[in-house]
């Protein structure tokens, strides 16, 4: 079984992200950069699925500059076994992405493919369901918790109120929630691995997909500095201020 | 990656992986642990699963080979934890292992080592003694041969892990007087004759344990011995290179933490109507700390390339020691100065990195004793 895992470079989640004087984006000079926390999450299941005999090959697939090779070569020494890049400058927005992924998949042919839930850094929530609609795959978003056997893939997702079992018919699109799993560290000698393992590079043109953007980011602003809290004496104050002030209860 | 630079697409991983782990598995419980004057014994095995321990080590004993700057990279990115104390204690097997890996029989090597990098058990390095410290050659403890054993007496002190350590690499006595009559002899935790007599009390280094070794009729088998007998005091030497290194970055991991602290906190702490960083004197302050860390930073790398390439760095190393550490003591004193009264507040990093700093032109070789050193090169 063949699993497609995408990999997003985004800001890395530790960093206090800051405003461009302009107000036009958020600003990326010298700023750590890492994979997606979703992202991770989604190689880590992919090699978990590879562990256990499940899968027999997997790889991961990422659209952006040329930096965003480092991104690849964090999931080949996660334990993907090959990389794809899809070169391209712009900033694709969802549709976009999910028409190059689906240009892979075509490729690829992948039993399963694992996508992080949303990236960090637009926060969509879109492409895994997208790619589901474009590839006419079914889809279990928001997993937290995956078991594929027999040629279908058992999906526990994080709704509201609960937990919802679905089962989906391989292949198959799955959308990765924050406690699926905890990703591993890269060792030192899967690191040392992800050296040799080959990493295809390709661009939008050659997979026929034309990027076109349907959407100008109008102003980015930071968000409102967080106000001081107060001491309250009891309980009673506290419920009478949730109530009266605060407005919440 | 730049061309000048020294680390590359492997280094940028590994920084990855030694920063998670920091962010996930130390820094939420640092603070507590540096109260509690210990971290717990699990953070060794799982440094080790996650192969942190092994960097630079040989595959054959579990380890990951790989080059100087890889392990200059799991050096600094610990230190970001702000405590010297898990530097040293979590790292006490680089100044163990390495007389082992080098001159120690097979069968040692394979005894020790494995178990060591899988952080199954722990390390340490036993050369001082109560009367003797900066002088090597002047160790007290002696190593009797008595048939299959040797017959040890005598104590050390200032011991990092010296209370929970399963192996000790303890320099001994076995002939005559100086530095010919040294010896190493690995030394195993519950044999008979050996205690851990004390756990010291520190200024700094709250995190790590230190010892106080006593050792009475301790009957230490012969195949313990690493390498040839009275042939010790090499080893010992050429393991100092790495430990100074490995101190050299710790000084300018303080440094670093320390000058990260200031710049946040001038920006915030307001003065006679406005931020510490108005006042022209604390920028320049700033500058010149600034300014001190990069030339110590880029000596240091450079000293390590050097030994990367397999030169010989005796002086550099101890310039470098001596040159982390006294950028170190100005940028941990002055880093206290700017935040006034909360620099002498446990809650501050900056009183932290002001205690771990002291011992770091201490350890390892003292600052006199590396412009000894740097003298003797000089032709004295
Ligand atoms: C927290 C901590 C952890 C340590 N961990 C270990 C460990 O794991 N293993 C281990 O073996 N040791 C360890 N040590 C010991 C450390 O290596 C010694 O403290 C150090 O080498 C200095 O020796 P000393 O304390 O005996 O000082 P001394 O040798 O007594 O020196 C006292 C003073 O005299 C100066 N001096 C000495 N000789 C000369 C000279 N020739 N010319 C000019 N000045 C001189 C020194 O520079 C120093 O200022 C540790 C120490 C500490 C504090």
């Amino acid at each position: 079984m063949k699993i497609l895992v995408a990999v997003k470079r985004v800001i890395d989640y530790n960093v206090k992200a800051r405003v461009k004087a302009d107000n036009s984006d958020v600003d990326l000079t010298n700023v750590k950069m890492a994979i997606n926390p979703f992202c991770e999450i989604a190689v880590e299941e992919a090699v978990r699925l590879k562990e256990k005999g499940v899968a027999s090959e997997i790889v991961a697939v990422s659209i952006g500059p040329k930096a965003c090779q480092e991104q690849i070569r964090t999931a080949l020494a996660l334990g993907a076994d090959r990389g794809i890049q899809i070169e391209t400058e712009a900033s694709p927005n969802s549709l976009s992405v999910a028409k190059l992924l689906k240009a892979v998949v075509d490729e690829e042919k992948p039993d399963l493919v694992l996508l992080g839930k949303q990236s960090i850094d637009s926060d969509n929530n879109q492409t895994g369901q997208m790619l589901a609609a474009l590839a006419g795959y079914p889809q279990g978003t928001f997993a937290s918790e995956v078991n594929v056997e027999d040629g279908s893939a058992k999906v526990t997702r994080e709704i509201d109120g609960g937990l919802q079992t679905v089962e989906l018919k391989l292949p198959a699109i799955v959308t990765t929630d924050l406690r699926l799993n905890e990703p591993r560290y890269a060792s030192l000698p899967n690191i040392m691995k992800a050296k040799r393992k080959p990493l295809a590079v390709k661009t939008p043109a050659e997979l026929g997909v034309e990027i076109s953007s349907t959407l100008t980011t109008v102003k980015v602003e930071p968000p409102a500095e967080r106000q001081g809290g107060i001491k309250v004496g009891s309980v009673e104050e506290l419920v009478e201020k949730l109530k009266n002030e605060a407005k919440v209860i | 990656m730049s061309k000048l630079s020294y680390f590359g697409e492997t280094h940028r991983l590994l920084r990855d992986t030694v920063s998670r782990f920091v962010e996930r598995e130390v820094l939420p419980h640092i603070d507590d642990w540096e109260e509690a004057e210990s971290f717990p014994r699990e953070l060794y095995l799982k440094a080790g699963a996650a192969g942190l321990l092994g960097i630079g080590y040989p595959e054959a004993l579990g380890g990951s080979e790989g080059d100087i700057f890889q392990k200059l990279v799991f050096t600094e990115e610990i230190m970001r934890a702000g405590s010297g104390g898990l530097t040293a204690g979590l790292g006490s097997l680089d100044i163990a292992l390495p007389p082992i890996v080098h001159f120690g029989s097979d069968e040692l090597k394979q005894r020790v080592v494995p178990a060591v990098l899988r952080g199954e058990k722990i390390a340490a390095l036993a050369i001082t003694e109560p009367n003797a410290g900066s002088d090597v050659a002047g160790i007290q403890t002696r190593a009797v041969k008595e048939g299959d054993f040797y017959r040890v007496n005598g104590a050390k002190t200032f011991i990092t892990s010296g209370c929970r350590a399963d192996f000790y690499t303890v320099a001994v006595r076995t002939g005559d007087k100086g530095y010919g009559g040294v010896s190493l002899l690995m030394i195993e935790k519950d044999t008979p004759g050996f205690t851990v007599s004390k756990k010291l009390k520190k200024m700094g280094w709250w995190a790590s344990d230190t010892a106080e070794l006593s050792f009475q009729d301790c009957m230490v088998p012969v195949e313990n011995l690493i390498g040839v007998e009275n042939q010790g005091f090499v080893a010992i030497m050429n393991n100092f290179q790495n430990e100074r290194l490995s101190l050299a970055l710790m000084a300018n991991g303080t440094s670093q933490l320390a000058l990260e602290a200031c710049l946040e906190y001038v920006q915030d702490r307001k003065a006679f109507g406005k931020p510490l960083s108005g006042f022209q004197v604390t920028r320049h302050k700033l500058a010149d700390m600034a300014t001190q860390l990069e030339a110590s930073k880029e000596f240091t790398y450079r000293v390590a390339a050097k030994m990367d390439n397999g030169e010989s760095v005796i002086k550099e190393v101890s310039m470098a020691k001596n040159f982390a550490t006294d950028v170190s003591d100005k940028l941990t004193y002055e880093a206290v100065q700017l935040f006034g009264g909360m620099g002498y507040m446990r809650e501050s990093l900056v009183e932290r990195l002001y205690r771990d700093n002291r011992i770091l032109s201490i350890g390892g070789g003292t600052r006199e004793i590396m412009n000894e050193i740097i003298s003797k090169q000089l032709g004295f």
